[in-house]
């Protein structure tokens, strides 16, 4: 019963709160900048506003394309949030993106395909640690289902803390802020226009967004359950500890530089290798 | 006020300007004057945007790259026109290359005059371009009801 309730909640929750999450970070960024900022319900505005847009399709795989990319992130978030194999959710994730990659280079635009190949080196360099980060939750509490993994005794992070601190440059990749930011250039936007959504207008454009804050909720969860465990009080500090991970993400991304994307491949795979290697290296050997 | 169109997205272009103007276009996104307060977001893709902020006169190569641009921003879309080069040709106006102002290429909604044009007034210009957009927007909705 509680299952089919979170499931729903995040079905329905998730697009309203990822998108006043995404209002929260604009606003707080824009103060960062000593500027006053969009309100904080501009992506709802932005989003009806697409909704609203004539549809300049430059095909008509893209829109299917992109539908595909929103379902299979709402079924990760929801297996993830109904406790099931968090190694499944992390591959239907990977498979997600997949179907955005082809959208993007579905199209002839050569600043999308850039985007789109962009994307893909993204995904490989995020990959691996996503991976151990699996091994690394059924190393310390003996499953891969997440009901397994919130109901132990003591939360995740005291055997995993490399992998949390992997997981969290993995986010900022994944919910392409700054110094990771090559595949849609949302800051630099003149560099290769907006790289993987360059032809994505209205309607389209849409959803690919209500996606995005499906993927910042199945993140947040994922940091949340390195901290749950079986007592009550665990879920309220894994839900502070989210909005601290969030907050760091926009700091981070307001006071870092972009990077080039062999550089992010490089990085990502140096802190894979030895936060999330030598944490499973220990794991094992204590086991 | 009237109602105005919340989510405005900006997309820059310099038709053959001296430059006076786009600096001060850009001037308009810093902390000082913040466009973003108004929602209004500055893109570089013509398929996501809803203002066509042109600075500078159209010349006879800028023509088709202005026309390309304006074809490519799905409806409702307005244009604002930047400065006196872009409002009518301004001091290049009898230049040998010069067509006249961005009105003789696309349909111009809002004139925003100066030489260069103030930050102050290019917010101006937006802001009344927004009332625009919205009346556009809502007939826009009624033809599709309409259509459908
Ligand atoms: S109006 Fe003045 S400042 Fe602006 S582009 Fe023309 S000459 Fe330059």
């Amino acid at each position: 019963m509680i299952q089919v309730i979170s499931v729903i909640a995040y079905l329905v929750g998730a697009p309203l709160l990822g998108g006043f999450l995404d209002g929260c970070d604009r606003t707080v960024s824009a103060r960062m900048q000593g500027r006053q900022g969009p309100p904080l319900l501009q992506p709802f505005y932005d989003l009806s506003k697409l909704f609203h847009k004539q549809i300049l399709a430059v095909n008509s795989l893209q829109l299917l394309l992109n539908l595909c990319y929103l379902v299979l992130l709402a079924i990760a978030g929801a297996m993830l949030f109904a406790g099931a194999d968090i190694l499944m959710c992390l591959f239907i994730l990977s498979t997600a993106d997949m179907f955005l990659i082809v959208a993007a280079a579905s199209d002839s635009s050569p600043y999308s395909s850039i985007g789109a190949n962009r994307e893909m080196i993204q995904v490989m360099a995020c990959e691996p640690l996503t991976l151990l980060m699996a091994v690394g939750f059924y190393l310390t509490t003996g499953s891969f289902q997440v009901k397994d993994i919130i109901a132990q005794p003591v939360s995740a992070v005291v055997m995993m803390p490399g992998l949390l601190f992997g997981f969290f440059v993995i986010m900022a990749v994944k919910l392409r802020k700054s110094p990771f930011d090559c595949a849609t250039s949302h800051h630099a936007h003149q560099e290769i226009v907006k790289g993987l959504t360059t032809e994505m207008s209205g309607p389209t454009f849409a959803i690919m967004n209500i996606a995005e804050y499906y993927e910042i909720i199945l993140m947040l969860g994922i940091v949340a359950i390195f901290f749950i465990n079986a007592t009550w009080w665990s879920w309220i500090v894994a839900l502070v500890l989210c909005a601290v991970a969030f907050f760091l993400e926009t700091l981070w991304d307001n006071i870092s530089a972009r990077l080039k994307w062999m550089t992010l491949f490089k990085g990502c795979w140096i802190v894979t290798l030895l936060a999330g290697g030598i944490n499973i290296l220990v794991l094992m050997l204590i086991r | 006020m009237a109602k105005l169109a919340k989510s405005p997205w900006l997309l820059h272009y310099d038709g053959s300007s001296c430059n006076g103007c786009d600096i001060e276009v850009l001037a308009c996104t810093t902390p000082v004057y913040d466009i973003e307060r108004f929602g209004i977001y500055n893109t570089g893709d013509p398929f996501q945007a809803d203002i066509l902020l042109i600075t500078g006169g159209i010349n006879s190569q800028s023509e088709s790259v202005v026309k390309q641009i304006y074809s490519q921003m799905p409806e409702p879309k307005v244009v604002v026109a930047v400065g006196i080069c872009a409002c009518t040709g301004g001091v290049f106006k009898e230049c040998y290359n010069i067509k006249g102002g961005v009105d003789t290429v696309i349909p111009v909604d809002v004139y925003v005059p100066g030489c260069a044009a103030r930050p102050q007034a290019i917010i101006d210009g937006v802001v009344q371009a927004l009332e625009i957009l919205q009346k556009k927007r809502d007939d826009f909705e009624q033809k599709k009801k309409a259509g459908a």
